[in-house]
């Protein structure tokens, strides 16, 4: 590859880094309220906030090959994967905030995101979002698209029936599915090691008769070509794929966590591997310049800070919006 | 539009398929799955001829996984298809509520109106024929519950196919509850009452209202699918036999509840008797009830509800049919409600 025809490695290098912005600026906002005593229900931003610093290269590597059409249905921790599908990111920051101009007026939060203009939504339920993602790819093959649809999931998923019901359907109609397990090793304290029988959940792709594609390395180079094909497969009508990646969660399961389950010195040794800078050098030992790099940190740093500029000005919402969109009117037929 | 008056008679289970053709053939989006509704036509006859008809791309049979394929319809409800889903028990939701009441339930609402949910869930309800308590259930309170979704159930084939086609128009999930007593199969026994004329052509029952399906001044009676049919006989009984007229009304939709047409009869009459066979406790007729209650409405005798007991539904017909709510029941309640002064 020459660096003329990498223009996608910036593009996820400017993700990963926004992504982790926003991130970074998620927390002094969050704790705003919850110190010295916490309490989650204080301060501007209430709830739990699960945080996927570490886990960007998931993001980018995949959402590199989709278009606006494309589904994703992401997780409870679905920050890194709303900003790569490309969810507007100020209305995505009000949501979080529970402000009116947010992406559903401050309904949902955190971990209901809906932007129905790039196709993203995300729920709160472990392997929750495997069937709906499913049938946008259904919704997508039955109308003759080459739209795909990209169920993210953590390792815990792996576990629930949801996963293991969509796996066989999916193979079943040969739907435009991609399955994509971000294993970070943890559901919420409990080990993958602890309670999965499987050393590798991509071995499970085999009992559905489909491809199941292991990376190693938190690596986005090796992520984006894994999904490539995966994706590439979809649109060709071949059918579904899952893509296991190994990542690692650099926070807590939540905001305040005390991870007392971690060994000693795991976060050291995660955060010493931490996929962003390595990015960032591997992507001057190939020839970017450091300019070009600075740029792309300056775009997504600006871009962030619009966000909680805009999410912070806007209002909250008025109470009687609580009681709409609880159903859809009927348009004239 | 069809006008011919030619009379009809149809059960549920062909007003339900005859709804679901003539929607197909008018909107590409409308397909239909779950199980057994391919070859089979539904274990309950409510998707006969559709495969035949329209073909394995818009009518297939699923696996046994309720959560994968109700997750899936969400899907494709939200990216514009109008999935009708069948659930063939309503007991069965136990392995798929998520599914229902999470993602189904919720999408408008967390999407802030982005994304609508109009699909249609099929499902089966009642007992009375031996099957015992895990496909027997009626669950109207469970659904009727949780916000996000209508649900409605019908009594007879009429209302069957316009709600039905109410059901795939709506914009929103449409729980369709259909009473098993009064599906036509068979092999189950139907109530007659619930064969009736079913109009060739587009007609549709508004989901949310009520409907008054016998006037009367001096009682309301309160029911639901199967349990209509209990209070037209209770009340063809008071009329036959005491002479007093009773009021019957079809709740129709469990989800919105049509509260004003079941007030503006009991304001009327002043006494009420409503009947359900879901679980008593925090149920449908207690719902009935207190919103009688809380419109102030002046009783000539204290309201009665007649449910199933807070108990398993037994296997054994000596065990089924001791408890299970039936006309003899209603009755006895509407002449006790009579013959009391509050």
């Amino acid at each position: 590859m020459t660096i003329s025809n990498q223009s996608h490695r910036l593009w996820m290098y400017e993700n990963m880094v926004k992504s982790r912005a926003f991130e970074d600026a998620i927390k002094p906002a969050y704790f705003e309220g919850k110190t010295p005593r916490f309490n989650m229900a204080n301060g501007p931003i209430p709830g739990e906030m699960h945080l996927s610093d570490g886990q960007e290269p998931c993001a980018v590597g995949v959402c590199a090959h989709l278009h606006e059409g494309d589904t994703v249905t992401a997780t409870h921790r679905p920050h890194h994967a709303a900003i790569a599908k490309g969810v507007d990111l100020d209305r995505m920051a009000a949501e979080i905030f529970g402000r009116e101009a947010g992406l559903s007026g401050g309904r949902g939060g955190h971990m209901h995101l809906f932007d129905a203009s790039v196709n993203f939504a995300c729920s709160g339920i472990i392997a929750q979002g495997m069937g709906p993602a499913l049938g946008a790819a259904m919704a997508a093959k039955l109308r003759g698209s080459d739209n795909v649809a990209v169920a993210y999931i953590g390792e815990g998923a792996a576990n629930q029936g949801a996963f293991h019901e969509v796996m066989n359907l999916a193979s079943v109609w040969r739907a435009p599915l991609i399955v994509v397990i971000e294993d970070n090793g943890y559901g919420v304290s409990v080990s993958k090691a602890s309670c999965t029988a499987v050393a590798r959940n991509a071995d499970r792709a085999a009992a559905y008769a489909m491809p199941g594609i292991h990376v190693a390395g938190n690596d986005p180079d090796a992520i984006y070509e894994a999904a490539g094909e995966a994706i590439a497969r979809a649109r060709r009508g071949e059918g579904p794929s899952l893509i296991e990646i190994e990542t690692s969660r650099l926070e807590g399961h939540f905001m305040g966590d005390q991870e007392g389950y971690r060994p000693e010195g795991e976060k050291d040794r995660l955060k010493a591997i931490d996929p962003i800078p390595r990015y960032r050098e591997r992507l001057l030992a190939d020839g970017f310049d450091t300019a070009e790099l600075d740029a792309c940190e300056k775009r997504a740093q600006q871009a962030v800070d619009a966000a909680f500029v805009f999410a912070r000005g806007s209002a909250l919402p008025d109470q009687a919006s609580a009681f709409t969109s609880v159903f859809t009117e009927r348009s004239a037929a | 539009m069809n006008t011919a008056t030619a009379i009809r008679k149809q059960t549920i289970a062909k007003a339900m398929s005859e709804a679901l053709a003539s929607e197909m053939e008018r909107d590409a989006n409308v397909i239909v799955l779950g199980e057994d509704i391919g070859k089979l036509g539904g274990v309950f006859g409510n998707t006969g001829g559709l495969l035949e008809k329209f073909g394995a791309n818009r009518v297939f049979d699923t696996p046994i996984s309720e959560t994968g394929f109700i997750g899936a319809a969400v899907g494709m409800a939200g990216a514009g298809m109008r999935p009708v889903v069948e659930l063939m028990f309503v007991d069965f939701f136990g392995v798929c509520m998520d599914a229902i009441y999470n993602l189904a339930a919720k999408q408008a609402y967390f999407s802030g109106g982005q994304v609508s949910c109009p699909m249609v869930l099929m499902t089966s309800v009642g007992g009375g024929y031996g099957d015992a308590g895990q496909h027997s259930q009626c669950l109207y309170a469970t659904f009727g519950h949780l916000p996000g979704m209508k649900v409605v159930i019908p009594s007879n084939a009429h209302d069957a196919k316009g709600l039905m086609l109410a059901a795939i128009r709506d914009e929103n999930p449409v729980v369709f509850m259909f009473h098993k007593a009064l599906q036509g199969m068979g092999w189950l026994g139907t109530v007659a009452g619930s064969i009736t004329d079913v109009p060739e052509g587009d007609y549709e029952v508004p989901i949310g209202k009520a409907g008054v399906v016998r006037e009367g001044t001096d009682i309301t009676l309160v029911g639901l699918g199967v349990t209509v049919h209990h209070c037209l006989a209770a009340a063809d009984a008071l009329s036959r036999e005491d002479g007093v007229e009773a009021e019957v009304i079809d709740i129709r939709t469990i989800a919105p509840l049509d509260r004003e047409t079941i007030l503006a009869s009991v304001r009327k009459t002043g006494r009420v008797v409503v009947v359900d066979d879901d679980y008593l406790s925090c149920g449908l007729a207690g719902e009935v009830i207190t919103s009688i209650a809380e419109a102030g409405i002046p009783l000539a005798s204290p309201p009665q509800r007649i449910s199933h007991p807070d108990i398993p539904i037994p296997f054994s017909p000596a065990l089924e049919h001791a408890v299970l709510p039936n006309a003899e029941m209603t009755l006895a309640a509407a002449r006790q409600s009579i013959g009391e002064r509050a």
